[in-house]
């Protein structure tokens, strides 16, 4: 059995299942019910000052007959009084004095305000510091949350505030709703933050009410942008946690749509040492981890591996630019026919919506059968995604351009390297 | 022998064996119960409405096929993966236009089309999964579009030309709505009480009641098909006079009564019409659930008709079911999944078996519903030479293949074996006459008289009305 204890910027946890601070961490009672339950971490829910709420906060985007494929909110930080949250904390730690109990926090941009919560919430026994320099909703518009966390400079700033007088790891949750994520990941770094985690919600409408027309949740009949999270988003979390594993040296808390072991897998391959989790135990509760520590488990075991940390970026030297990539790899479909169904999906997607690749004659069961015109048929895969039976179509290798690497920068007909080309740059 | 289980059920009141009580003589079982649970157990569904999240659920894991074999299967060729789609992004008004624009009686054939063989059985996903339900779904929207009154169709900018259709069966239905899109007029002659032919009066209640059959007309009524019950072409009017106040003339009569069997004591009153036995226990005659109740019934056939009124029989209350068929299993034209239905209902097949001689009279429950006391028959063995078995019937129903109707014969069209002859797009050897449905092909499904129907009146259209020239 593979160790799935995590020592991260120092903060040491069971595993690398924190809950991401959010609703179910919102109280002491929550958190202690999750590390019940398995969680190895939790980010207490942002402390800051007193803020209220409004009424009708979440909505949601159903795909194809399943719910909350995205989640979208527009709550605040915490609405319960400082000072219970803080006697919580203390409690729970005690209580679970080996789980790792991170503290969100977010307060107005100035020093002493920092000064103070950073002292509040390491006298309560917090094990580190989350700030929250993400929200995008509410908070922002008063220059707090990704006011903050969009102007590189302010976010150095306040970390290097808080980096005089924290005792405990300080951690920099980064904004999505950025150009480039890794300038405020340098930031942080530079400001001596110890760990970035990332990503926080994305801004969102997630729909309008066509018989009202007012975009949902809707707040007596309007709505304000939330942040989004959940399933739908963890493709472009997964994009920018490689991006900032290869721009920075601290650790990185992976966040983003996780629901599942490989799910965190990837996270983790992608650069991050811990992973948060939301959306996922809002739609099914705190059991979802059962799953999450059983599966990650076999697969350090499948793959010969003893501890988490052995898994950590393994795949971030494999995320290259698109200059970099092999133009002389070349594969093209491949289907087996004994497995073939005969839906044609692949015909209609590859006709209409790729390369004309595909043909189709309707058979003697009245279905229909393809096959693959390898002359035209370019590798997009495409068809091997829409073909609904597993391991019916898949790409094979051919070597038709030779063994050879051929990235794009040395490729003949590069433009760049073309003198006309270049000139034009100059000019500009 | 056997114990008797009552299962208590608040929601039912009661006992849910559906009368096994009967057959075993449970003396508490009151007799109006009785009726109104077989009742029940009649009508009650196979395969149940799909709820909203049911029916998106089963939409979403539809493939959308290219050059669908579930929409090629449908003999009135439904764009099966669109009206899906369209339930899966909740457009089910959408997929009921869908629907309907294929065929008109796209809410009956939702229910009664044996889809296992048609679209369903096409579905390309049948090996690693299950086939999408597809006439639930269309069930679903179909349902919707009734529900709120959705239009059923738009008709054609009128036009000079009118068409006299005999029989309000699905494929005079179906040709009067075609006919009402091009903008031709006509009118239904139908000799019942009621509209609909065999969706309202013959086909199984479990699978369609009369109520629902009998909405989908009216709908058609309020679009604008014009029907005339219960007159009778060839005693309440003339095909003279039919003749002259219509242009074409549609033949839809279906097919007529169950022909007899020729052995003695088949006209004992304990020996019944298949067709009439669905008919009473659809009307809900008190009678024959009476002489139902408990009575040991054989049932003569092998097709489809057959298992209606084995399954009807077993569900309105009958102690024992024989299905009596003359040949092997593999000459029944039944649909497999219709045998099953029947064996599940406790049916026992009795195969390479001939009705000798119904004995009897027997007492019946009253005078008006008598019995039978037994049925003779003939078991084939394998070396040719026969037994002789007696079954102990307390009632007989025929359920053979259907003769031609009275009234076909009475036409000066073409006729064979008391079938219409009519070619593929409905013309018979009568330029002014045209015909589809049972009363051509002898006994198909409502799907294909829909389709039939709708193919003859674009041939009455395009070959008779369409050369009167000139709008109305």
């Amino acid at each position: 059995m593979a160790d799935l204890s995590v020592e991260f910027c120092g903060i040491k946890s069971p595993n690398p299942f924190w809950l991401a601070s959010a609703p179910p961490t919102n109280t002491g009672d929550q958190i202690m019910r999750a590390f019940d339950a398995g969680w190895g971490g939790a980010v207490w829910k942002t402390l800051g000052q007193p803020i209220v709420n409004v009424s009708s906060r979440y909505s949601s985007v159903d795909y194809a007959g399943r719910r909350m494929m995205g989640l979208n909110n527009i709550e605040l930080i915490t609405d319960r009084p400082l000072d219970v949250n803080l006697r919580e904390i203390s409690e729970v730690k005690k209580r679970y004095p080996k789980h790792a109990l991170i503290v969100s926090l977010m307060v107005e941009s100035r020093r002493e305000a920092w000064h103070d919560i950073v002292r509040r919430a390491e006298d309560a026994g917090a094990d580190g510091l989350e700030l929250n320099f993400g929200c995008p909703h509410g908070m922002s518009e008063r220059g707090m949350g990704s006011a903050v966390g969009q102007v590189p400079d302010y976010t150095c700033q306040i970390v290097e505030w808080v980096k005089e007088v924290a005792n405990t790891p300080v951690i920099v949750k980064l904004t999505p709703n950025i150009t480039d994520v890794t300038f405020p990941a340098r930031a942080a770094e530079k400001g001596g933050a110890d760990a970035v985690s990332l990503i926080n919600t994305i801004n969102s409408v997630t729909g309008i009410d066509l018989e009202t027309l007012t975009p949902r949740p809707s707040v007596h009949g309007a709505s304000a942008h939330g942040g989004y999270c959940g399933p739908a988003v963890k493709p472009i979390a997964l994009s920018m946690v490689a991006s900032v594993a290869q721009t920075v040296k601290i650790p990185i808390s992976g966040i983003g749509g996780i629901a599942s072991w490989q799910d965190a897998v990837e996270f983790i391959l992608l650069g991050a040492s811990t992973v948060q989790v939301c959306t996922a135990v809002m739609h099914h509760g705190f059991r979802v981890v059962l799953d999450m520590i059983d599966g990650l488990s076999s697969y350090l075991d499948r793959k010969g591996l003893s501890s988490v940390q052995e898994l950590v970026g393994l795949s971030v030297p494999r995320y290259q630019r698109w200059e970099q990539l092999n133009l002389n790899y070349r594969v093209i479909a491949d289907i087996k026919q004994d497995k073939c169904i005969g839906c044609g999906v692949c015909y209609a997607a590859c006709y209409d919506g790729a390369h004309q690749a595909i043909a189709v004659r309707p058979n003697d069961k009245g279905r229909s059968t393809v096959e693959i015109l390898e002359h035209k048929c370019v590798g997009c895969n495409l068809c091997s995604l829409v073909c609904p039976v597993d391991d019916c179509i898949t790409m094979k290798r051919i070597d038709s351009f030779g063994e050879e690497r051929l990235p794009w920068t040395e490729y003949s007909k590069n433009p760049s390297q073309h003198p006309h080309v270049r000139s034009n740059r100059h000019d500009q | 022998m056997h114990s008797i289980q009552t299962r208590p059920s608040k929601r039912r009141g009661g006992c849910t064996n559906f009368g096994t009580c009967q057959v075993y003589g449970c003396a508490n079982f009151p007799d109006m119960m009785a009726e109104s649970f077989h009742k029940k157990a009649l009508a009650r569904e196979l395969r149940p409405a799909l709820s909203k999240d049911e029916a998106l659920a089963e939409a979403n894991r539809c493939l959308f096929c290219y050059d669908a074999p579930c929409m090629k299967a449908c003999p009135t060729h439904i764009d099966v993966p669109l009206f899906i789609r369209q339930i899966g992004t909740n457009n089910p008004g959408g997929a009921a236009r869908t629907i309907l624009s294929a065929n008109i009686l796209g809410a009956s054939c939702a229910r009664v089309c044996p889809t296992e063989v048609l679209c369903e059985g096409a579905c390309v996903l049948q090996d690693q999964h299950k086939p999408i339900q597809i006439g639930p779904l269309q069930r679903f929207a179909t349902d919707h579009a009734m529900a709120v009154h959705q239009k059923i169709l738009t008709p054609g900018s009128p036009k000079a030309g009118s068409v006299g259709i005999i029989g309000a069966g699905p494929a005079g239905l179906s040709c009067a709505a075609e006919l009402l899109k091009l903008g031709y007029q006509s009118v239904i002659y139908e000799a019942a009480e009621r509209p609909g032919g065999l969706n309202t009066y013959g086909v199984a209640q479990y699978k369609m009641t009369p109520e629902v059959a009998l909405a989908e007309v009216d709908w058609l009524i309020d679009a604008g098909v014009t029907i005339r019950c219960g007159v009778t072409v060839g005693k309440d009017i003339s095909l003279s006079e039919l003749e002259s106040r219509h242009d074409a003339i549609f033949i839809g009569v279906g097919m007529g009564a169950i022909p007899g069997i020729h052995i003695d004591g088949e006209d004992l009153p304990g020996v019944w019409d298949g067709l009439d036995f669905i008919a009473a226990l659809k009307r809900g005659d008190r009678e024959i659930f009476e002489v139902l109740r408990g009575a040991r019934v054989a049932v003569i056939g092998g097709g489809n008709t057959a298992i209606d009124v084995v399954t009807q029989a077993s569900r309105g209350g009958a102690g024992k079911v024989w299905l009596l068929y003359r040949r092997g299993r593999e000459q029944l034209s039944a649909y497999a999944h219709e045998l099953e239905l029947a064996k599940d209902a406790g049916v026992e097949l009795v195969l390479h078996a001939v009705p000798h001689r119904v004995l009897g009279p027997a007492r019946g429950p009253s005078p008006k519903m008598s019995r039978v006391s037994g049925l003779e028959l003939g078991r084939k063995l394998p070396d040719g030479g026969e037994k002789l078995e007696t079954l102990p019937a307390d009632l007989v129903i025929r359920a053979t293949g259907q003769k031609g109707a009275k009234l076909t014969a009475e036409l000066s069209v073409r006729v064979d074996g008391g079938k219409v002859v009519a070619d593929a797009l409905g013309r018979t050897s009568n330029p002014r006459y045209f015909a589809a449905g049972d009363c051509v092909s002898g006994g198909q499904e409502v799907v294909n008289a829909v389709a039939e129907g709708q193919r003859a009146a674009r041939t009455i259209a395009e070959e008779v009305l369409g050369k009167l020239g000139g709008a109305r």
